[in-house]
């Protein structure tokens, strides 16, 4: 999230004006993408190529693409409000909502959909990147012993290690009467399947 | 117990891991991935330097894109909107792709290596007409130019910046402009074509400003029609309107002197109506009739001279200049399975300069394009290679009497899918060709644990990936016990049938389909639709699966179908029907006849339903069903559902026991003044739904109405069916209704006003889930509505069901009219939607997930959950045991659930989904001009181990237990001998 904060600052702080023109009742709408440097870097190899961008208006009904540096306009666009998406992997971009104004041509109003926000300018730049994959957590003891591998040798040493200690403590008269039992009830204890175990 | 408690550790621990998505070296595992260009239009080779050698193609699916010309690999690729045709494609100052586009009105240039756009420059001009980009070597101030004429203006544009350096107007009404010229070596452009079609215009204009030097016209009798080839670069031959006399013209110093030649002259017998052939080679062009190609050179003045006529399928590529005033073309013709290629100079047509016969696959039909380009040999001669478009849309590059490699771009215009199983693996027969033993097995394990432990050296990191991409289990001809090795059946648009395999995409088998083959009787063929035919599963085992081809002899829907039958294991097309009658509609009934053959039922356009297969035993079985077939008819012109139902056998002239009336049953008419329709779903027919009960919070139960004749249908304002943007909040509003099919009756409207579409709607179970346009919000809105069975909720009550008061064995049926509530919530979706599917497994237990195929051409996983309209800002306490989310205005995007991960399936129009026979996972294809394939699991594997999971792990586990038993036992012995010598 700490990205996000610069970014929106500069999208605030860029205050040329956008200009459009047209005739007739063709507009055209220019503006530009931008991907800040430093953005992309970590993570996954991002392409992060202008070429790979797309610009869409209205859901598809024209596409264009960038220029080498960011720029990109739709042509004989009707007054009217238009929403312009943009399509590049390893970043989110809020859509745009774009009124063009058939009354004063020449003005052009952007606000981002996702939050509402206003923009002086057709800037349009990723609210944040996008991290297709999950990140391999490095390989630690704890994770080994979290598997269900490592939780059955715990378990196991735990029986090892202290059952004895907790049968130590036992009275032994008491023991022999359960051994009794369970061998009446023929349940085969540990003792009697292993070899030597007759000698008890 | 302590087995029990195991278990639950096991468990609890097993699903702490939130792995829902991909680690990035599983890419590739369950996955793949196609790209495709699809029927190359126009081709234009870069050969020119050292280096890597290209071609760069326009296609018809918009698409301009650059390939290896060694691999057929694409470099660089670029899907240029639905409108936003190319025109003209080619190459400047050896580093710039030059495109010309919608309509003439978009030049943009592509920097050649990587693709990335360079300038883009926007032509208008008073009116419409044809498009011609000419790339010259002029230089205008400094800058080498462009000469592109479009929407009758001629202007001349920089090739550095796309800046337009002059401009010259056509404005005359009537001036259809044919050719733009270049005479090489000159300062002047000529622009040649007709005025009121029976005059002829020379425009001399000069290059450097776009001034008009001379204008000539002449006046025909006749009147000219169709394109005009260029013979020379001051000369074009020209038909007229009626198809029988060639014109030649040549306008020397734009002075205009014509010759007439009747067709009729050169050829002995009357070819009828002929076309000019557009091409660009000098001294010959080529007249194309109904029966033949006929090849006329021009001797001096308008003299004219047949030199061949071919009466096999010919196809001929343009001029290509190799060496100095020397040109050469090239000559594709068929013979048999082979097709000759030849490369003839322009100035001898006797002499050839290659001549090669190549075996060509009978599956890709005939030749429809060809390139050339030439390369110097060693022994300083011309080579030449040639690029060829089949038929079936598919690129071949041949070179040396060989092909270099090939394309399968028909894949990239897929009109349906169907799956089929593989064969079952019969015992003694060793499918895979190398199967793994013991120790490789072993050694494999070894190193994946060495992996896990992060002790793998690079090497062994590489040798572990191969490992896994390359597993032979995956890509078997066999059947699994997950069912996940499947054949996917797809049909083109170019009448081909692929089957590919699931396991890793491979083309298993291909077949160009007879009967979607243009023909006398069947001029435009077209398929439609894909059903399974005959899924031998309990009888029949020894025949194959095959799948039915839907298509129709021509766009309209009351043209003639046309029906074939294909083996889904080998590709054969064992049956080929032409029909009588047009196919509207196509249902496959649930009932199959003994040899497992599915029936289907064809209503055409006069609503007759027709019955298939025909056999007697067909007609039994249907008999005994007759009056439980219902089917509905949508018409969106008119907006009018209509519901059917058989009446009697037809009554038409011709006795025809497989074909019915059908009568009217219900009807629907909304108000063609409000409300137009835009989208309708059904429920996949397949589909499994567990359980009618939902529980709910509080211990009580819910009863989803679930029946497969339900029908969403949306409708919008007339006025809102434009494009966004195109009305205001108040004129447009969208209205859904829920619809059954069998009585008409409609279950539930709910209108939204301030909307509007494109809709895209998927129904499941009882919910149907649909994606509009919120214009009051400027937002995309996604909106779920729940449909629920009243009439049974009174049976929760325990006293009812033990007294068997209770209604719950009663069947679900169209005729009760179930009391019903729905149940709606929407929310904000950040993206446009291209298709939309839902998760399908075999049994439905699985809880679902929506797959979003978004307008980035990636598919998003959303769960279910997020679209519960018992969703509340604050859940109570029992509701968020249930799994019920807090209430939030807009549907959340994780990055990490796009299934196509860092994937795009350009060009994004459908997402299929098929059950395996694992129910936690489903498949997933998703087609456009790529192909994506993927297993998903929407709550994760939990019916089986994970690919990740280590069986060496576990063997050392194993070993180590047993080694501490056996370590406990010493030691307890020699405790227990301390204690006796105590």
């Amino acid at each position: 999230m700490a990205a996000v904060t610069p970014l929106l600052l500069l999208l605030l702080l860029s205050s040329a004006p956008s200009f459009s023109s047209g005739s007739r009742n063709a507009y055209n709408i220019n503006g530009r993408v931008k991907i800040p440097q430093g953005l992309g870097t970590k993570g996954y190899a991002l392409p992060g190529r202008m070429s790979n961008v797309k610009v869409l208006l209205n859901g598809g009904q024209n596409i264009t693409f960038l220029r080498p540096d960011g720029y990109f306009s739709f042509h004989n666009i009707p007054a009217g409000t238009h929403l312009i998406e943009v399509s590049a992997i390893g970043y989110f971009f809020s859509p745009v909502r774009v009124d063009v104004s058939a009354r004063n041509p020449g003005k052009v109003q952007a606000a981002l959909t996702e939050n509402r926000k206003g923009l002086s300018e057709l800037v349009l730049e990723p609210l944040r990147e996008e991290q297709y994959y999950e990140i391999r957590e490095p390989f630690s003891i704890m994770s080994l012993l979290k598997s269900p591998m490592g939780l059955m040798v715990g378990f196991m040493l735990a029986v090892a290690f202290l059952m004895p200690k907790l049968v130590e403590n036992m009275d032994p008269e008491e023991m022999r009467r359960a051994q009794e039992e369970m061998r009446s009830q023929g349940v085969p204890s540990l003792s009697s399947l292993l070899p030597g175990g007759a000698m008890n | 117990m302590a087995i029990m408690s195991f278990i639950f550790v096991f468990f609890f621990f097993s699903s702490l891991q939130p792995i829902l998505s991909l680690y990035e070296d599983q890419v590739g595992l369950m996955d793949w991935h196609q790209q495709y260009i699809g029927k190359v239009k126009q081709a234009v080779f870069h050969t020119h330097k050292t280096g890597r050698k290209r071609v760069v193609a326009s296609t018809e699916q918009n698409i301009i894109a650059t390939l290896d010309l060694r691999s057929g690999e694409i470099f660089w690729r670029h899907v240029l909107g639905p409108n936003d045709v190319v025109d003209g494609i080619d190459i400047a100052l050896g580093k710039y792709v030059i495109t010309l586009s919608s309509g003439g009105s978009i030049l943009r240039a592509w920097n050649l290596p990587d693709g990335q756009m360079v300038w883009e420059s926007s032509l208008h001009g008073p009116k419409h007409s044809k498009s011609l980009l000419l790339t010259t070597n002029l230089i205008i101030e400094k800058d080498n130019s462009l000469i592109v004429f479009s929407n009758g203006r001629l202007n001349a544009v920089s090739c550095i910046d796309g800046e337009v350096l002059w401009k010259k107007d056509f404005e005359e009404e009537s001036l259809e402009v044919q050719q733009v010229i270049q005479p090489p070596g000159s300062d002047f452009i000529y622009v040649v074509g007709f005025a009121a079609s029976s005059q002829f215009e020379t425009y001399k204009i000069n290059a450097k400003n776009g001034e008009l030097l001379k204008h000539e016209s002449t006046a025909f009798s006749g009147r000219f029609s169709g394109e005009v080839s260029l013979v020379s670069s001051e000369t074009v031959a020209a038909l007229d309107s009626t198809g029988s006399i060639l014109l030649t013209i040549s306008f020397h110093n734009g002075k205009i002197s014509s010759q007439q030649t009747p067709v009729s002259n050169l050829l002995e017998d009357s070819p009828g109506l002929a076309v000019i052939i557009h091409s660009s080679v000098t001294g010959i062009f080529a007249i194309k009739t109904d029966a033949a190609t006929i090849f006329i050179r021009v001797i001096g003045e308008g003299k004219l001279e047949v030199v061949e006529k071919t009466n096999h399928e010919t196809v001929v590529s343009d001029a290509l200049t190799i060496s100095e005033g020397q040109q050469a073309f090239a000559l594709v013709q068929h013979a048999g399975s082979n097709i000759h290629l030849t490369v003839k100079p322009a100035h001898d047509w006797d002499s050839n300069l290659l001549k090669e016969s190549i075996k060509m696959d009978q599956q890709r039909g005939f030749v429809h394009k060809v390139f050339i380009n030439n390369y110097i040999r060693t022994d300083r001669s011309h080579g030449f290679r040639a690029l060829i478009v089949m038929e079936d849309h598919s690129l071949l590059l041949l070179q040396q009497g060989a092909i270099v490699w090939s394309r399968e771009d028909g894949l990239a215009s897929i009109i349906d899918v169907t799956t089929s199983e593989l064969p079952v693996e019969k015992a003694g027969v060793s499918v895979a060709k190398v199967e793994l033993n013991l120790f490789e097995w072993l050694k494999g394990h070894v190193l994946k644990l060495k992996g896990t432990l992060m002790l793998a050296t690079p090497e062994d990191i590489a040798a572990i990936q191969y490992m896994r991409l390359k597993s032979s289990e995956k890509s078997k001809m066999t059947r699994d016990h997950n069912g996940f090795r499947k054949l996917l059946i797809a049909l083109t648009r170019a009448g081909k049938l692929f089957a590919l395999h699931t396991g890793d995409g491979r083309i298993v088998w291909s077949h160009l389909l007879q009967s979607l083959h243009k023909s006398e009787s069947c001029r435009q063929p077209i398929g439609l639709n894909l059903h399974q035919w005959q899924v031998p599963h309990h009888h029949a085992l020894d025949e194959n699966p095959s799948v039915l081809v839907v298509g129709r002899c021509g766009p309209s829907s009351d043209a003639l179908g046309v029906l074939s039958l294909v083996d889904s294991y080998t590709g054969k097309e064992f049956s080929s029907l032409r029909l009588v009658h047009s196919v509207a509609q196509v249902i496959p009934l649930p009932y199959t006849d003994s040899t497992e053959q599915r029936l289907h039922l064809l209503i055409d356009a006069d609503k007759h339903a027709h019955l298939y297969p025909k056999t007697p035993e067909a007609i039994d079985i249907f008999q005994s069903e007759f009056s439980n077939v219902y089917w509905y008819s949508v018409d969106d012109d008119n907006g009018i559902i209509k519901g059917y139902a058989l009446k009697t056998k037809c009554s038409g002239n011709v006795a025809d026991e497989f074909c019915f009336d059908s009568r009217e049953l219900w009807s629907i008419v909304l108000p063609s003044e409000s409300e137009k329709i835009i989208t309708t779903a059904t429920r996949k027919l397949n589909e499994a739904v567990h359980t009618q009960a939902k529980l709910i919070a509080d211990q009580d139960v819910m009863y989803k109405y679930i029946s497969s004749n339900l029908l969403f249908v949306a409708t919008v304002a007339p006025k809102a069916s434009g494009e966004i943007g195109s009305v205001t909040p108040e004129e447009s509003w969208l209205v859904v209704y829920l619809i059954d099919t069998v009585t008409g009756r409609v279950l539930h409207r709910m209108t939204h006003h301030g909307s509007q579409g494109p809709v895209q709607a998927v129904l499941s179970e009882n919910w149907v889930v649909y994606h509009y346009f919120n214009l009051r919000a400027h937002r995309y809105e996604m909106s779920v509505i729940e449909i629920y069975d009243q009439s049974r909720a009174d049976n929760k009550d325990v006293w009812k069901l033990v007294v068997g008061n209770h209604n719950l064995t009663s069947p679900v049926s169209s005729y009760s009219r179930a009391e019903v509530i729905t149940k709606s919530q929407s929310y904000f979706f950040t993206h446009s939607l291209k298709a939309i599917a839902v998760t399908l497994t075999v049994k439905g237990i699985t809880s679902k997930q929506l797959l979003i195929g978004t307008i980035g051409d990636q598919v998003l996983a959303l769960d279910k959950r997020f679209l519960d309209p018992r969703r509340s800002v604050n859940p109570t306490q029992a509701e968020r045991e249930e799994g019920i989310i807090p209430l939030t205005d807009s549907l959340p995007i994780i990055p990490q659930s796009y299934i196509t991960h860092s994937l795009r399936v350009e060009g994004l129009q459908s997402i299929i989904t098929v059950a395996a026979k694992l129910e936690s996972t489903t498949l997933v294809f998703a087609h456009g001009l790529d192909l994506f394939f993927t297993h998903y699991a929407p709550s994760r594997t939990y019916d089986s181990l994970t690919e990740d999971f280590s069986y060496a792990l576990l063997l050392i586990t194993i070993v180590a237990l047993v080694a501490a038993i056996f370590v406990t036992w010493i030691l307890s012995q020699r405790k227990e001998l301390q204690d006796r010598w105590r």
